[in-house]
């Protein structure tokens, strides 16, 4: 997978409409006096002995596009699931709008699903799965035509309204399941790998229509993924999830850029890792002398830990720079062999062995048309970088 | 292996409806009423077949003895087991016998059955998918009409001056007619007959699923198609061998209609001799014991199998 | 498709033709106009005419085709209980025992079914002087039991590859339950239950060693009749039963397949 490597330019694309209404959500989550919407609060889920979910305690805010990230079994749709009532945790409380949910059955909770499978009722026409739940409120025939109809026009399913799930294709089940959804107008929609079935490019246009949507109706969205190019576009905040703990919260930009461990590093988008024990630590910077780069490396952030830790610094591979003569640095830089390059169009990754044998990833974008010759194979080059692009990781 | 049980209980089936399960009125009815429907008329039978094979037969409505009797004037009672009809199975050899046939008769057809039966699974499962549909249909049509009247047609075809002697003279093969019906082998060939659906299916169903990839990765790797038959398709196939078999083998050992119909007098078979033990000579405590023994040693060890082997191979 | 080789095409071929030999033989002599089976007499429809004027087996037919629909509908009712219970209910206590009870009949011989049942009757009988005397009552009991075991094992496969998060959405759409079952669950395992009610009246209708057990005197089904007649004997009318019945199968089956193969197509259909 190497589709990690362009979150930070995807992110610049958002659309940045400026009306009012559909203004991006306010950023709830840095007021320190917001009320949370969604509250996790020291959710446990065990199945037997394995304990799914550990001890997740999580505010999640109003018009925020939440999304749980985390691989297979990670307990994200366990989360989900719990969300939504089809799961009941072993210890711990939800709250929904200040309301503890707690033996509140699925079908009554102001909550919807979209399943990762659509789960549309292969017996009942795409009208009739929108309307199904609007139905079960006991609504009148006429606002149940009208509330249907709206909505199946909003996602472009409208004249397709009388077919059959079997004879839809999949970007059009999904569209249903989504109108299906958001048809009761719930206060908070979870979305169960929401994109998974679709292929690449149509994920790209939906993932956009999707944040749309949601920005439209100001609706509570929270995603479950385990695709982190998809967790960087839609999100607000991401939540990553690892064996059934949340390991960080934050931002795309945040998790990203200031991963708070190597799990989180390497788990969203690529990056070089090198161990080294701190000699430095000052307020403002640390200097690490790492076997494994070297030479010493120089970070401008103080970090709190024991002089001598073994510490890891994170670089991520479009920061290091590559030249043929020697940078005017005696810090973040290193020296090495190129071995292998991969061609892919916006950009070229590079792998280059150092002379301790540690192999570094390097991407370099390709600015002019034909860049492609400056550096070959066998070049012996320089890796440098700056000291505000790496960053120290003591767990 | 922690992880093992894990995923399969998080992923797995029957995760969900907590509520249906907590549903406390909904959930007494839907499991009680089977619950107590087999109890009754299932699992009480047993033991009332176990409690009258411990009687003696006697000239009475109904033909036997009371286990239990209750003298209420000295308030004395008394239970009176009796072994005596275990004993006899074990004495005459004639029950021996006739466990010991029905278990080879079924043995035997059951071969016979997965021998004709595989390459018609076989050839199914390899067709276009029309065409498929069409064999398939032609396996489960003769499943569908009474048995009875199937195993009628073969004592028509086998009689003496019957169309298959007939045949068999006109081509030379026998001068003279064979006397065929009531012999084992017309019941072998009513077991065969009347089985081969049973085989039939579950073969299919495991070899539709055989990716013919593996079949052409086999040959590419040097196999002739013999061997690829043996190193590739039959271990796969298993599962269905297994399942077709015992669907054969277990009521062919207890069959009762095909050796009345088509077997001859010396016929043996267990079945048939409890029919007999019941209707002709009216002995039910002997019935009670012969089929105790057949639940025994038969039925149980097979489901106690197919409970091991767990209940995803369910063919139906 | 060169995979298929002689030996197997040629074996098949001989496999289908065991199959059907006894069926055609059947069809063919029920037009016989000749009582003996050796000897073909022409063309006739004698034994048809016979068959409807014999009231022993118009009378037994009868008997069992409502014994037959009776049995169906409630194994139907029970099996689709019992295979939902061990689906749909999570752990519960008993379900091991429910489970093997289920399964257990389709192991059993008949001959240990229908003993057993005979004997449970004639002990409440005693007892309780339920139920009095044996009859059509007492087979439709026997026949409830065992069919409700395949009924119960078709709807548990269809009930276990169906997508749980389907059921799960009609919960999270608003709907209870009971509501649930009778809107989502059902229409979607009807086709097992229709399977299920049809297997469970055919099993009904062919059974022959388990009502000679149950039944009482003088209530005769239509597989006891049968046996009784062909033990002594070819009996023409009998030939023309037999294709009475298999003709309604292969229109059975026939009306299947075209439904089958329409559904087909009309999945293939969705454009992208």
């Amino acid at each position: 997978m190497t589709t990690a490597e362009h979150p930070a330019q995807t992110e610049s694309q958002t659309d940045t409409a400026v009306n009012p209404l559909t203004a991006p959500a306010p950023e709830l989550w840095r007021d320190p006096n917001a009320k949370p919407f969604v509250v996790f609060d020291g959710i446990t889920k065990e199945f037997g002995d394995f304990t799914a979910v550990d001890n997740i305690s999580l505010d999640i805010y109003k018009r925020e596009l939440f999304c749980l990230l985390g691989g297979s079994g990670s307990g994200k749709s366990t989360l989900l699931r719990m969300l939504a009532g089809f799961e009941q945790p072993t210890s711990g409380r939800i709250l929904i709008d200040g309301v503890d949910m707690s033996g509140i059955p699925p079908w009554n909770r102001p909550v919807n699903m979209m399943f990762q499978s659509y789960a549309l009722f292969p017996h009942l026409s795409v009208e009739k799965n929108v309307a199904f739940g609007l139905r079960r409120e006991g609504m009148a025939d006429g606002d149940v035509k009208r509330r249907v109809q709206e909505i199946l026009d909003m996602v472009q399913m409208g004249h397709l309204a009388k077919r059959k799930p079997h004879q839809l294709s999949g970007g059009q089940r999904q569209r249903v399941a989504l109108a299906r959804s958001l048809v009761k107008r719930p206060k908070l929609l979870l979305l169960d790998e929401p994109l998974g079935a679709l292929d690449k490019k149509l994920r790209e246009e939906t993932q956009f229509e999707l944040m749309n949507i949601q920005e439209e109706l100001g609706v509570t969205f929270i995603v479950v993924t385990h695709d982190q190019e998809e967790a960087m576009t839609l999100a607000t905040r991401i939540g990553v999830m690892n064996q059934g703990e949340i390991v960080q919260v934050g931002e795309p930009h945040d998790i990203y850029e200031y991963p708070n461990s190597r799990f989180v590093a390497s788990f969203i988008g690529s990056v070089n890792m090198f161990e080294g024990v701190v000699t430095v630590d000052e307020v403002d910077h640390v200097i690490i002398d790492s076997a494994e780069a070297g030479g010493l490396l120089r970070v401008d952030h103080g970090i709190s830990c024991a002089p001598n830790q073994k510490v890891h610094v994170a670089l991520r591979p479009e920061k290091i720079t590559l030249s043929h003569d020697k940078p005017d640095q005696d810090v973040n830089c290193m020296f090495g062999k190129v071995e292998d390059i991969a061609y892919m169009g916006n950009m070229s990754i590079f792998r280059i062995r150092l002379a301790n044998g540690k192999e570094v990833r390097v991407t370099q974008p390709n600015y002019a048309r034909d860049i492609k010759g400056k550096f070959t194979w066998g070049d012996m080059v320089y890796l440098h970088w700056e000291v505000d692009s790496s960053v120290v990781l003591t767990v | 292996m922690k992880k093992l049980t894990a995923a399969s209980l998080y992923a797995g089936k029957n995760r969900l409806m907590g509520y249906l399960a907590r549903h406390k009125w909904g959930r007494k009815v839907v499991v009680g009423i089977p619950f107590v429907w087999l109890a009754l008329f299932f699992f009480i039978p047993f033991v009332v077949v176990f409690k009258i094979s411990l009687s003696e037969s006697a000239i009475a409505i109904p033909p036997y003895t009371d286990l239990f009797s209750w003298d209420v004037e000295d308030a004395y009672a008394t239970l009176k087991v009796n072994l005596g009809n275990f004993l006899f199975l074990l004495e005459d050899s004639y029950y021996l016998d006739a466990y010991l046939s029905s278990l080879k008769i079924a043995a035997i057809s059951t071969v016979i059955t997965l021998i004709i039966g595989f390459p018609m699974a076989y050839l199914i499962a390899r067709s276009e998918p029309r065409r498929r549909m069409f064999l398939l249909a032609m396996v489960i049509l003769p499943f569908w009409t009474s048995f009875l009247l199937r195993v009628y047609a073969w004592m028509a075809l086998l009689k003496k001056n019957g169309p298959v002697n007939d045949v068999l003279m006109s081509i030379g093969l026998i001068d003279e007619p064979l006397r065929i019906l009531n012999t084992d082998i017309a019941v072998y060939i009513g077991i065969v007959y009347t089985y081969l659906p049973f085989m039939i299916l579950p073969l299919y169903a495991v070899l539709e699923k055989l990716d013919n990839s593996l079949l052409e990765a086999a040959e590419d790797l040097g196999c002739r198609p013999f061997q690829t038959f043996f190193l590739v398709t039959v271990p796969l196939a298993m599962p269905g061998i297994v399942a077709g078999c015992l669907l054969v083998f277990i009521p062919v050992v207890g069959e009762y209609v095909i050796p009345a119909l088509l077997g001859g007098s010396d016929t043996l078979m267990i079945g048939r001799v409890l029919w007999d033990e019941f209707s002709k000579n009216r002995d039910w405590p002997m019935a009670s014991a012969v089929a105790t023994v057949m639940l025994v040693v038969l039925v149980v060890p097979i489901m106690l199998a197919r409970n091991r082997m767990g209940n995803k191979e369910e063919t139906y | 498709m060169q995979r298929r080789s002689y030996f197997l095409n040629t074996s098949a071929l001989l496999g289908f033709i065991f199959l059907y030999l006894p069926m055609i033989s059947l069809v063919i002599y029920s037009f016989n106009k000749s009582k003996l089976v050796t000897v073909w007499g022409g063309w006739s429809l004698q034994w048809y005419v016979e068959l409807f004027n014999n009231d022993e087996i118009m009378s037994a037919a009868m008997l069992s085709l409502k014994i037959a629909f009776v049995a169906a509908s409630l194994s139907v009712v029970l099996g689709v209980m019992a295979g939902f219970a061990l689906t749909r209910m999570g752990r519960f206590r008993g379900k091991m025992v429910l489970s093997g009870w289920i399964s257990a009949p389709l192991v059993m011989p008949d001959v240990i079914t229908g003993l057993s049942l005979l004997l449970l009757f004639v002990t409440l009988e005693n007892l309780f002087g339920w139920p009095s005397g044996r009859g059509a009552m007492t087979i439709i009991i026997a026949h409830t039991t065992f069919c409700m075991a395949y009924v119960a094992v078709i709807v548990q496969s269809r009930l276990t590859d169906m997508d749980e998060s389907l059921e799960e959405a009609a919960m999270d759409l608003g709907a209870k339950p009971f509501t649930l079952f009778f809107l989502v669950t059902l229409p979607l395992i009807a086709p097992a239950i229709i399977s299920g009610w049809l297997l469970a009246f055919t099993l009904s209708l062919d059974d022959l060693v388990i009502a000679s057990f149950v039944a009482g005197p003088g209530n005769s089904t239509l597989p006891m009749i049968i046996f009784s007649k062909v033990r002594l004997g070819v009996t023409p009318e009998i030939n023309a039963l037999a294709t009475l019945m298999i003709l309604i199968v292969a229109i059975g089956v026939v009306a299947a397949m075209y439904q089958m193969r329409r559904r087909e197509k009309q999945e293939i259909k969705p454009d992208a």
